[in-house]
């Protein structure tokens, strides 16, 4: 009985929608987007582009197709299942995906892709990548401001180049304000548990508080949010990423650096729908603000004056070009000037 | 009254019972399925349509497929010498290394028809050396193997992460990966084979990997069943006294078993790495290597019960990856769940009915069950 009632509810369902495609205009667009393995909810990366798909489907009212992929194979897989369903845009998240992208964009020349994270070369995809070391040196040198021991800490999630690039953006910055200062950067691991490992996380900062850090960075996803509740319990101050984190731990959240990937998922689907969309290579940077700091109303108070105009004088030198952030990808070194 | 003592048919043991287990698990999947508001009758429909319906799903289906039989005979033969082999994904993710080692030197200076197996038995090499220490330490040691492979699993982890991202990662690049190999060492894919018969396939993962599988299966049936190493092989798994008193050796048995049973778990690399991504990555084993334990459970350490249920795994990917795609209100969360309960019933809950079976057997054919007894 159940089941009939239901069946007769998806057929109506399937009516509705036939008649409402039948209504829709040529601007109507069905964009797709394959999350990575971190999933839509991984409080970080993902879910900032979650957030800015989700954005788009609110004031647009357009639905849009997702996949979240489970292992490698499935990455080429999604991405081609979204093309042939007539999905257009594509947007594949991380760089992980970028040779799948790369050939599923060539198969399909007039479905335009995008991808953050990771440059793929074609004439029909849009590729964002962030300056995540430019957003860092910034926190990196609020960090060694706000610092009284001189001694600032950072905690990566698993080690890989993008983790240490935000690692060295960050010790360039906070030597750049205190050329004393001492770095100390711990990796929770090498595997991909270590993006959701809380308890080591809040570990790695306490060993990093008993040697004297008083502000502590965490570029790890999920293990992050263990480094934040460490730097809470034990008074001293912490730094978040990707998405403004500011509002978890008002009072011991000096500020996030803050990588704007949800704006770019939202200008990847907008920019669709508006018949405005471009291929090629976007760097977002501090100049682009697609990367940047976090001042609210739940850090102001933390921020004295001389910090923010301080970090504000820093931020115009970088978007000016008279301070060059060195990028640990372009040659897997980490070069700490001063 | 045990029931374990009787004997059932073989067509009841090996065909009955199993489709009995997974009919349980697919109904309880379908009250998950059913709770959340969708129809379970079309959640199987998109399952089973996603995973032969047309010919992309069957490459992809097949492709898993491959990678659970490498590691479902890497347990198997394993367990026949009574060895819990628990490493198959270090092994496996080892395997990786000596086909990217072998390829980074030589993929330029050879042929293909030199390459190929050169990149086959540097997997085989690889896995097998990884499983050559526990079983060392098993043998001479008496380090107990569930746990010395479970730790090697983890460093092998360690090792490919050290390894990528600083050793052999591409210079320049953002992802920890080596440089793509030459096309002249790519395991052929099926899709291209078929193409030169004149057969038009769509382009999926599926590679000659698969016939490789096969012939595995063969080989491995040929080594426990048909040759004496085979035979000393079980004997040592039955009864270590006996076989001591036959002049067997257990401890070289517990060596070369893990050895083999190593690099089968390493030829997933020729599957992953040689078959479809051209290059060493992060994490190419994705779990194969624990969940070839449940393939050769159900499979009942048997290479013929290994291809079913590798086959059935396969389905499990390829159509849960296609349901969570049709269904949005299905996450994939919920079809690990769908895979899990699957296992359980097949796995570890595969007596589960068997006492029920015995008794309605005894019941229509007390005669013959007598006899038996007797």
């Amino acid at each position: 009985m159940k089941l009939t009632t239901r069946l007769l509810r998806t057929g109506l369902a399937a009516t509705a929608s036939l008649v409402l495609a039948a209504t829709a205009t040529a601007a109507d667009i069905e964009p797709a987007v394959v999350f990575d393995m971190g999933g839509k909810f991984d409080k970080s990366f993902n879910q900032g582009v979650y957030d800015g798909a989700e954005r788009f489907k609110n004031e647009t009212g357009l639905k849009y197709r997702e996949f979240e992929v489970t292992n490698e194979a499935q990455r080429e897989q999604a991405l081609r299942r979204m093309a042939q369903r007539g999905a257009d845009p594509v947007l594949g998240i991380g760089f992980a995906q970028a040779p799948a992208l790369e050939k599923v964009a060539k198969e399909f020349p007039d479905v335009r892709f995008a991808i953050i994270d990771m440059v793929v070369d074609l004439p029909n995809v849009r590729s964002i990548v962030f300056k995540e070391h430019e957003g860092s040196f910034l926190v990196g040198a609020l960090a060694a401001l706000a610092s009284e021991s001189g001694k600032v800490g950072f905690v990566g999630g698993m080690d890989i180049p993008l983790i240490r690039r935000f690692a060295c953006g960050y010790e360039q910055g906070a030597k750049h304000v205190n050329p004393d200062a001492d770095v100390i950067q711990n990796m929770t691991g090498t595997t991909p548990a270590a993006w959701n490992d809380p308890g080591r996380g809040g570990e790695l900062t306490k060993s990093q508080f008993e040697r004297g850090v008083d502000v502590v960075y965490a570029a790890a996803g999920g293990t992050g949010v263990g480094v934040y509740q460490a730097a809470k319990d034990a008074g001293k101050l912490a730094i978040g990423v990707d998405s403004n984190q500011n509002y978890l731990h008002p009072g011991t959240m000096l500020t996030s650096m803050l990588k704007r990937v949800d704006v770019a998922a939202y200008n990847v689907f907008m920019d669709a729908k508006n018949d405005e969309f471009t291929a090629g290579i976007q760097v977002l940077g501090l100049a682009e603000e697609g990367v940047g700091w976090a001042i609210d109303e739940h850090n102001e108070s933390m921020i004295t004056g001389e910090m923010k105009a301080k970090v504000d004088e820093l931020s115009e030198m970088i978007k000016s070009g008279d301070l060059t952030v060195h990028d640990y990808t372009s040659d897997n070194t980490c070069k700490v000037a001063g | 009254m045990s029931t374990s003592n009787v004997e059932l048919p073989a067509w009841i043991e090996v065909i009955l019972i199993p489709v009995l287990n997974i009919c349980l698990a697919l109904f309880f999947a379908g009250l998950i399925i059913f709770a959340i508001g969708e129809s379970p009758l079309e959640a199987v429909g998109i399952m089973l349509n996603g995973a032969f319906g047309y010919d992309e799903g069957v490459g992809y289906t097949l492709y898993y497929t491959t990678n659970f039989i490498f590691t479902g005979l890497a347990v198997a033969i394993a367990f026949h010498a009574r060895l819990f082999n628990i490493g198959g994904e270090g092994q496996a993710y080892i395997g990786g290394l000596g086909v990217g080692l072998a390829f980074l030197l030589l993929d330029g200076y050879l042929p293909t028809v030199l390459l190929l197996p050169i990149g086959i038995i540097a997997a085989a090499l690889f896995g097998a050396a990884w499983a050559f220490i526990p079983a060392w330490l098993q043998a001479y040691r008496g380090s107990h193997i569930v746990i010395t492979t479970i730790m090697f699993n983890f460093i092998a982890s360690a090792v490919m992460v050290y390894l990528l991202v600083n050793v052999l990662i591409k210079p320049g690049s953002m992802s920890p990966e080596t440089r793509e190999f030459s096309q002249s060492s790519w395991m052929p894919f099926m899709h291209e084979m078929l193409a030169v018969v004149g057969i038009d396939v769509t382009r999926t993962p599926l590679n000659l990997s698969f016939i490789l599988a096969l012939v595995c299966c063969l080989l491995v049936w040929i080594y426990i069943w048909k040759t004496r190493w085979g035979y000393a092989l079980r004997t040592a798994g039955q009864s270590e006294a006996a076989a001591v008193y036959a002049g067997i050796k257990p401890k070289r048995i517990i060596i070369i078993t893990m050895c083999i049973s190593g690099a089968l778990a390493g030829m997933v690399a020729v599957n992953e790495v040689m078959g479809v991504h051209h290059r060493v990555i992060l994490n190419f084993t994705a779990g194969y290597g624990f969940t070839g334990i449940a393939v050769a459970l159900m499979g009942r350490n048997h290479p013929v019960g290994i291809i079913l249920a590798s086959l059935l795994f396969g389905v499990l990917y390829q159509g849960g990856a296609e349901l969570a795609f049709e269904m949005p209100k299905i996450t994939r969360e919920m079809v690990v769940a769908i895979q899990g309960l699957i296992i359980l019933f097949s796995g570890a809950l595969a007596l589960m009915l068997r006492p029920a079976m015995v008794k309605i057997w005894l019941a229509i054919m007390p005669a013959r069950a007598v006899a038996q007894h007797g």
